[in-house]
């Protein structure tokens, strides 16, 4: 417990901190001056901000400093919400997702989201898993029966529910259903992988399996992850947000962020003063 | 909360607790019990008696009344092809009205179950709340006309201005003025409502994660329905469409006037057929005696009528219990 969130991040990286502060990644998403209405409550107020590709970054915030409602306009996840609005942009590679053109299915195709409560269809494993490149038009079985095989392993649930693919989705643990879930949003093949609080309702082993996961997930996939827990954060991320009253109050490698906080704020939240 | 250590009350309040006063109000608590009871209870004996009253008539004769099955073997009752009581040569063959009640209630069905499950899921997922505010208030309207106006109107319009035109003049099929069809038609539309209102709550009760995560995963509105929230919210739709179709069996007034007073076995829907609730008006309108086999064939009739509609309540609650997706 006496450890700190800096020394957390020092003694899990090692030597790739120095890597990856020496490398300037590609930015994968992009926002300027993002602001966004629930009805008439403001939630964001002009958030800019970088994320780089393939990079964990977490996002870290007392409740209801708008960090979920920042996640969730990345992949226009609030679209489906009414009497919501937003101004500003948000770029994916360059492109700005709000555009006439995009399709917003197909930008959820590439931007998946895995949420705080695991949300397991209630089909088989596999067709829960299956469910997204089914969408998609896949219907040979030998195709999908490899994508299933493939997405549960790299999901690190394979060994536990290779002999059971088609009992119902419900039947797994809460630890399981969330890495299925992840499973599930990897099957559709996305480039970056929006986490809301993706382990706030799992006992610490499972906590450690998904965070151990993420870690993994992150040479291949851009990850953004909302969470609470700011030794999850230390443990799990490249870079750190913090938000505060729907602004972005600080950005940057999470060993500076927690080690030397910029803003007041930033060091009054992590060293526990509010929030 | 208080801690273990210190008392709840004082002596005086606890002293209180026994005392006098209670009494009055729980006089009253006990009232308000008793009288909330005996309303609860109405509905109860009323079924039981009406229980009674068709076994009694129908199966078991009570002193001198002999039971309608005393006189006609259930045998014929069920295989005999010919209903005939008020003839001369008598014929209880429940099969005739059976199939007419079917017939009635499957194209009722047709109609009736795709509709309302579709506009439950345009209710559901894709009406803005402001279209949903205005459309809920006229299903309800549909749902509180009187049945016999539906009866009426398939009479007066659905077969002259509906079905004669495309199936008579056009396609060549003898279509009688009573018929089945147009039964089917007006009680299809009647049932829309309520398939359409139950299984919109169905539909809504199914958790917005799972819609999230569907469109998280780059669905379609039309993938989400029918992929994530139909089978998701199966138990109630089906528990909708068996009080529908029950609904639909039972359904009197609209196909005594549209279907007609003929007990012909045929599944042509053009003509016309009786089913068991018409023929439950029509005797009952008419001057038959009490005590006669074709008397007691109502209690007959009615019993099959109660077990049937009794079957699909009963397998519709099991449904809605034993499928229902248990979501914290």
């Amino acid at each position: 417990m006496s450890m700190s969130f800096a020394e957390i991040v020092e003694q899990r990286q090692g030597g790739s901190v120095a890597v990856s502060a020496g490398v300037i990644p590609a930015i994968k998403l992009s926002t300027k001056n993002l602001s966004f209405f629930y009805g008439e409550t403001q939630a964001l107020f002009e958030v800019t901000i970088d994320i780089p590709a393939r990079n964990v970054t977490a996002l870290i915030g007392p409740s209801g400093c708008g960090k979920s409602t920042f996640l969730r306009t990345l992949n226009r996840m609030n679209d489906i919400i009414e009497g919501t609005r937003h101004t500003g942009t948000v770029w994916l590679e360059g492109a700005d997702i709000h555009d006439k053109r995009v399709d917003v299915v197909a930008l959820r195709k590439r931007v998946g989201m895995v949420f705080q409560k695991s949300t397991p269809f209630p089909k088989s494993i596999f067709d829960n898993i299956a469910y997204g490149p089914r969408i998609a038009g896949e219907k040979r079985k030998k195709v999908l029966a490899e994508i299933v095989e493939s997405c549960l392993k790299r999901a690190a649930l394979w060994d536990e529910v290779s002999n059971r693919l088609k009992e119902s989705a419900l039947s797994l643990s809460g630890g399981q259903q969330q890495r299925l879930c992840i499973a599930r949003s990897l099957a559709t093949d996305p480039e970056v992988l929006l986490m809301d609080e993706p382990a706030s309702a799992l006992d610490p082993a499972s906590t450690a399996r998904i965070e151990d996961l993420i870690f993994e997930l992150k040479e291949n996939y851009t990850i953004v992850i909302v969470t609470h827990n700011m030794q999850q954060a230390a443990r799990v991320s490249d870079s750190t947000g913090f938000f505060f009253q729907g602004q972005l109050i600080e950005m940057g490698s999470t060993l500076n962020v927690f080690r030397r906080p910029k803003e007041q704020a930033t060091e009054d939240y992590i060293t526990g003063r509010f929030g | 909360m208080t801690s273990a250590n210190t008392p709840l009350r004082t002596p005086a309040q606890s002293a209180e607790l026994l005392r006098g006063h209670v009494t009055v109000a729980a006089l009253k608590e006990r009232l308000i019990r008793g009288v909330l009871f005996l309303c609860a209870l109405v509905s109860v004996i009323t079924t039981l008696a009406i229980i009674f009253v068709l076994v009694t008539e129908s199966i078991v004769g009570v002193g001198s009344n002999t039971a309608f099955f005393q006189d006609v073997s259930v045998w014929e009752f069920l295989t005999e092809t010919r209903w005939t009581p008020q003839y001369a040569e008598q014929h209880f063959g429940i099969l005739p009205l059976l199939c007419g009640t079917l017939l009635v209630a499957g194209i009722a069905a047709l109609l009736g179950l795709p509709v309302g499950l579709a506009s439950a899921v345009y209710l559901s997922e894709y009406a803005s709340p402001r279209t949903r505010k205005n459309v809920k208030p006229i299903l309800e309207i549909l749902a509180g006309i009187p049945t016999i106006v539906y009866g009426y109107f398939a009479l007066v319009f659905v077969t002259p201005y509906l079905i004669r035109p495309v199936f008579q003049d056009l396609l060549g099929f003898n279509v009688s003025i009573y018929n089945a069809l147009s039964a089917g038609i007006v009680v299809g539309i009647m049932i829309i409502p309520m398939v359409s209102s139950m299984s919109e709550d169905a539909l809504r009760s199914v958790p917005r994660g799972l819609r999230e995560a569907g469109y998280a995963l780059g669905s379609t509105k039309f993938d989400v329905s029918a992929r994530v929230i139909l089978p998701a919210a199966i138990s109630g739709i089906l528990a909708s469409f068996l009080l529908a179709i029950s609904r639909a069996i039972g359904e009197t007034m609209a196909v005594t006037i549209a279907a007609g007073q003929s007990p012909t076995l045929t599944l042509n829907p053009f003509e016309s057929v009786q089913t068991m609730t018409s023929f439950i008006v029509n005797v009952s309108q008419g001057d038959t005696p009490v005590g006669t086999p074709s008397y007691k064939s109502l209690y007959a009739i009615a019993l099959t009528l109660f077990c049937m509609t009794l079957a699909m309540n009963l397998l519709s609650h099991f449904i809605m219990r034993r499928f229902r997706e248990v979501y914290e």
